[in-house]
């Protein structure tokens, strides 16, 4: 019996569907939740996709983490269950204070879509335990508001706990303080991540596979539970 | 302002109407009073101005575009053919495409964040309202000179509103074009096209069936933006001393937009709308009249049932608004209960605004008071047609006798620098700046994007059955001969298909021209569509639908003749596509055809300020035969990309840059080989192990090929001239960030 994988449908969730075959290709069952519910469906660990969720009119995510659904996957998460938060889904985490800091503009002010290349610096997470550290990987990014930002104590608190889970490589797209691309709450359970590994998963599509190893590690973290 | 109804229209005939005022001529006046036996109402007025109008009734194009209907070839792949929201074409596997690109000029020039936004939000409602998923955008973009302060505003504005509005629906953005030339200054051309996909029985039709079903107007609520869109901005030549029109801009909401699209395609699902309609150009007047008239009887509309965003908006207003995100349905009664629950579960608001007749009228009412009863064909299909004066301006016989005076490079230090001038010009020079602000990669079936020749997606995740698109105009040739321009940019466009390896199969196109009332613009127009319907014919392509745009000229002074062509090709098995770049050293490079020394129209000639002399003609039975080879030679071609805007330089130097591995060429006439934009030619890539059978292929469909080097090095050496990689990306990247940040 392969592992339910829940992946959740905001109004305006756009990579929910690319979210859902990166589940697929892995080896997992995908389950479709809705926002409006706060039935999690007996999933084992949950993606939260890339988008505009709500058209983000106001702060992206600062609506969505209202949705009946984040109630539930609030609470499962502070419990170890695991959560993956993609692009927008990262965003939604950090309003949701599952993650600490937040996503702003761009500093060019551009949207931008490139292959971005990663330096994967904490594989211990339930997400990225398949990379071996250090591991350089290449994924889309593609975002308006990826700027990571935090005050100096957070910054100092992610770096000195190895919170920081990618950092961008060659190429500083965004402003993010310490070219961070992604993080992890203390458990490693929660993780945040502004570019999309649900776009590398084949290169028929995408600019490598790199990013499969996203969505098989959680199931090696489900399978040593 | 007191309500003008039918029973006082019909007390006062004498009643003055500002008919002018929204852009209906005197003629058209008196027809509209002839038609109802009366003067119109004020909303009757609003109606049939706008409809009337020259963007939404083709009055100065349907005499001719008529053709690409008697012309037709024989196609079995055409599913819904001219005339409907969009053309269909099956392109196998039951499944079945719709593609379409439209103008959305006028209002990108007066705000070009929201004029291009909802320019991408009208063209993908029309993808959807035939049934389909949309899966696709491109946006071919023109601009005046690239460093004219307008261009610098308008641009930027431009890309950011396409990026903002098509990356928040989801719809990868795969290709385009981005031309600049003077005569855009001011009139920007923005086009945007959209393909969607569904499976054969789920096609819907903008029709108005069966007495007593209803009619529901669902999405966004009604504004006050974009009254008169239509009739006051995509109608008239800009003026400068005419006030300022922003209030006739619509404003997008991209969001609103996306859950409509996921609304639909959960109701189209579930088999729950008899006709759907979207509102686009002319709102609610439109919609009601179009499905009305398609339909087989009347229609009811009680007018005050439309949720309104501005409760002071007057009859008149909410029937001309152009306010986004809307859709119109016929629903049975047994099915609205249905149809309403998954509006609510998408947040969609939804309103039963009236009902389908058994009678032949469309009645609005307005609170109980009938305020429109016109037959509707009179309104949508009915409009005037005018057979617009045509006469061959003085221009292109003085152009074609005139000589070009383009000083060629000659020695191997003239040569290269004039390769690093002309890949740095705005027009050859890479488009990152702007392609990199478009998600290309969202739904996770974009196979082939930007730069690449055609953009190429996935249909099916287990057959790999795709689509590739494709469009093109080399506006220049068209000013020197609108009839062979037209031939050219569709042969141009075919090329782009089949060197990706899929094989062309319809065509849409946006013709964007100067005033119709200049007849120099008419006869340019008249020869573009004569040349596209014979080089269609002649090809075996049929032609899906269309767009005209006119009046794309600010005082006397018109844009080029600028007849985007698009193309949509199939392949079957996605997986076997040819790429631009060259993937790795070794490879023997060839040149698919033969080149001549004419540069009339050429990028080379235009940077020395230089147009006229006769452009290329095109040879469509050769282009067909390269399509074939093309296609037959598939499994043979590590890397191929088309020649053409730039020549053979601007093609080596993109498919160095693809992935960052050189070549190794030597030419014999150089300057003029590598200049040349002679049409009809492929730069393709093979292992040196299939010699005989590029050999063969060339002997088969009878094209010169030619061997002209091989790829691997850092370098693009050419004969004694070389240029590293580095120096090439520099001058072919820095030109969009110096310009626009």
């Amino acid at each position: 019996m392969s592992f339910r994988i829940g992946v959740v449908t905001f109004p305006g969730s756009l990579d929910d569907r690319d979210a859902a075959r990166a589940v697929e290709m892995a080896g997992a069952t995908v389950v479709p939740l809705f926002h409006a519910s706060d039935d999690l469906k007996e999933v084992q660990a949950v993606v939260l996709p890339g988008g505009f969720s709500y058209g983000d009119y106001l702060r992206c995510g600062a609506i969505a983490r209202f949705a009946p659904i984040m109630n539930s996957i609030v609470t499962a998460a502070e419990h170890g269950f695991p959560v993956l938060g993609i692009c927008n889904g990262f965003q939604v985490l950090c309003e949701s204070h599952l993650l600490p800091g937040a996503l702003t503009r761009n500093s060019n002010l551009h949207f931008l879509c490139r292959d971005q290349k990663l330096k994967i610096e904490n594989t211990n997470t339930f997400w990225t335990n398949g990379f071996t550290k250090d591991q350089e990987i290449t994924i889309p990014l593609k975002n308006g508001e990826g700027s990571f930002q935090c005050d100096d104590e957070t910054l100092n608190m992610l770096e000195s706990e190895g919170r920081v889970i990618a950092r961008y490589l060659d190429f500083d797209p965004n402003g993010s303080r310490n070219l961070i691309a992604g993080i992890s709450n203390e458990r490693g359970n929660v993780v945040g991540l502004m570019p999309h590994p649900e776009h590398a998963i084949e290169t028929l599509t995408g600019p490598s596979t790199d990013g499969l190893t996203i969505f098989t590690s959680v199931l090696h973290q489900l399978v040593g539970r | 302002m007191k309500l003008d109804t039918v029973a006082i229209a019909s007390q006062n005939p004498d009643t003055e109407q500002p008919f002018a005022q929204l852009g209906l001529k005197d003629d058209e006046y008196v027809r509209i009073k002839e038609i109802l036996g009366r003067r119109p109402t004020s909303s009757e007025l609003a109606m049939y101005s706008v409809m009337w109008s020259e963007h939404c009734s083709y009055k100065s194009s349907k005499v001719h575009l008529k053709q690409f209907g008697e012309k037709a070839p024989k196609s079995d792949a055409l599913l819904v053919g001219i005339g409907e929201n969009a053309g269909v074409v099956d392109i196998g596997q039951n499944y079945a495409v719709t593609f379409k690109i439209e103008s959305h000029n006028h209002p990108s020039f007066v705000e070009p964040y929201q004029g291009a936004a909802t320019g991408v939000g009208g063209i993908v409602r029309d993808i959807l309202t035939m049934g389909a998923r949309p899966i696709a955008v491109m946006d071919p973009l023109r601009f005046g000179l690239a460093d004219a302060p307008d261009t610098r505003r308008v641009l930027p504005g431009i890309v950011a509103g396409i990026g903002g509005y098509g990356n928040c629906l989801g719809l990868p953005n795969i290709g385009g074009e981005i031309v600049f030339d003077e005569t855009y200054a001011g009139n920007p051309l923005v086009n945007a096209l959209c393909v969607g996909v569904m499976k054969h029985e789920d096609i819907k039709l903008a029709k108005a069936h069966g007495a007593g079903n209803l009619v529901v107007l669902f999405g966004a609520k009604t504004g006050g933006d974009g009254i008169g869109g239509v009739s006051v901005l995509a109608s008239e030549t800009f003026n400068a001393a005419k006030p300022t029109k922003r209030p006739s801009v619509q404003v997008g909401d991209p969001f609103a937009e996306k859950v409509l699209i996921e609304c639909c395609l959960e109701i189209f699902a579930a088999d729950l709308v008899v006709g759907i309609q979207d509102l686009g150009g002319a709102g609610l007047s439109c919609a009601t009249s179009e499905l009305a008239s398609a339909g087989s009887g009347g229609m009811n509309i009680q007018l005050e049932k439309v949720p309104l965003r501005d409760p002071s908006l007057s009859p008149e207003e909410i029937l001309m608004s152009e306010s986004q995100e809307r859709m119109c349905a016929i629903v049975e009664p047994a099915n609205i209960k249905y149809f309403l629950g998954i509006c609510k579960k998408w947040d969609v608001s939804a309103t039963v605004i009236g009902e389908v007749t058994s009678g032949e009228r469309l009645n609005i009412t307005f609170n109980g008071e009938l305020i429109v009863d016109v037959p509707p064909r009179t309104v949508a299909h009915d409009g005037p047609v005018y057979n617009r004066p045509i006469a061959k301006p003085a221009y292109v016989a003085e152009l074609a006798a005139k000589e070009l005076k383009v000083p060629m490079p000659e020695s191997a230090v003239e040569i290269k620098a004039a390769i690093l001038k002309l890949i740095a010009s705005p027009n050859i020079a890479d488009k990152s700046w702007v392609t990199s602000q478009y998600d290309k990669y969202v739904q996770g079936n974009t196979v082939l994007a930007q730069p690449e020749d055609a953009g190429l997606i996935r249909i099916d995740e287990k057959t790999n059955l795709g689509v590739a698109v494709s469009t093109d105009a080399n506006a220049r040739w068209s000013y020197l001969d609108p009839y062979e321009g037209a031939k050219l940019a569709l042969a141009e466009s075919c090329r782009n298909i089949a060197t990706t390896g899929a094989k062309p199969l319809a065509v849409t196109n946006c013709l964007n021209f100067g005033s119709p009332e200049d007849p120099g613009v008419m006869w340019q127009f008249a020869e573009t569509v004569r040349g596209l319907a014979d080089a269609c014919l002649e090809l075996g392509l049929p032609v899906t639908g269309g767009n005209v745009s006119f009046y794309n000229q600010t005082g006397s002074v018109a844009i080029l003749p600028t007849p985007v062509i698009g193309v949509l090709g199939v392949i079957q098995d996605v997986r076997k596509r040819t790429p631009m770049g060259l993937p790795k050293s070794g490879l023997d490079l060839y040149l698919i055809g033969k080149v001549d020394s004419n540069l009339s129209g050429s990028e080379w000639a235009y940077l020395h300020g230089e147009i006229g002399n006769t452009a290329p003609k095109s040879d469509l039975a050769m282009e067909a035969r390269l399509v074939n080879l093309l296609l037959d030679g598939q499994s043979i071609f590590q890397a191929a990309h088309d020649v053409s805007n730039g020549g053979l330089a601007a093609t080596l130097v993109e498919t160095v840059l693809k992935n960052k591995i050189g070549a190794e060429v030597s030419l014999t006439n150089t300057a003029v080989e590598l200049l040349s934009e002679t049409p009809g030619r492929v730069l393709v890539a093979i292992n040196e192990s299939d010699t005989n059978g590029i050999v063969a292929l060339a002997g088969k469909y009878q094209i010169p090929i030619y061997k002209i080097g091989t790829s691997g090095g850092n370098d693009l050496v050419i004969n004694d001239i070389k240029i590293s990689i580095e120096e090439l990306s520099k001058a072919h990247t820095e030109t969009f960030p110096k310009l626009f940040g």
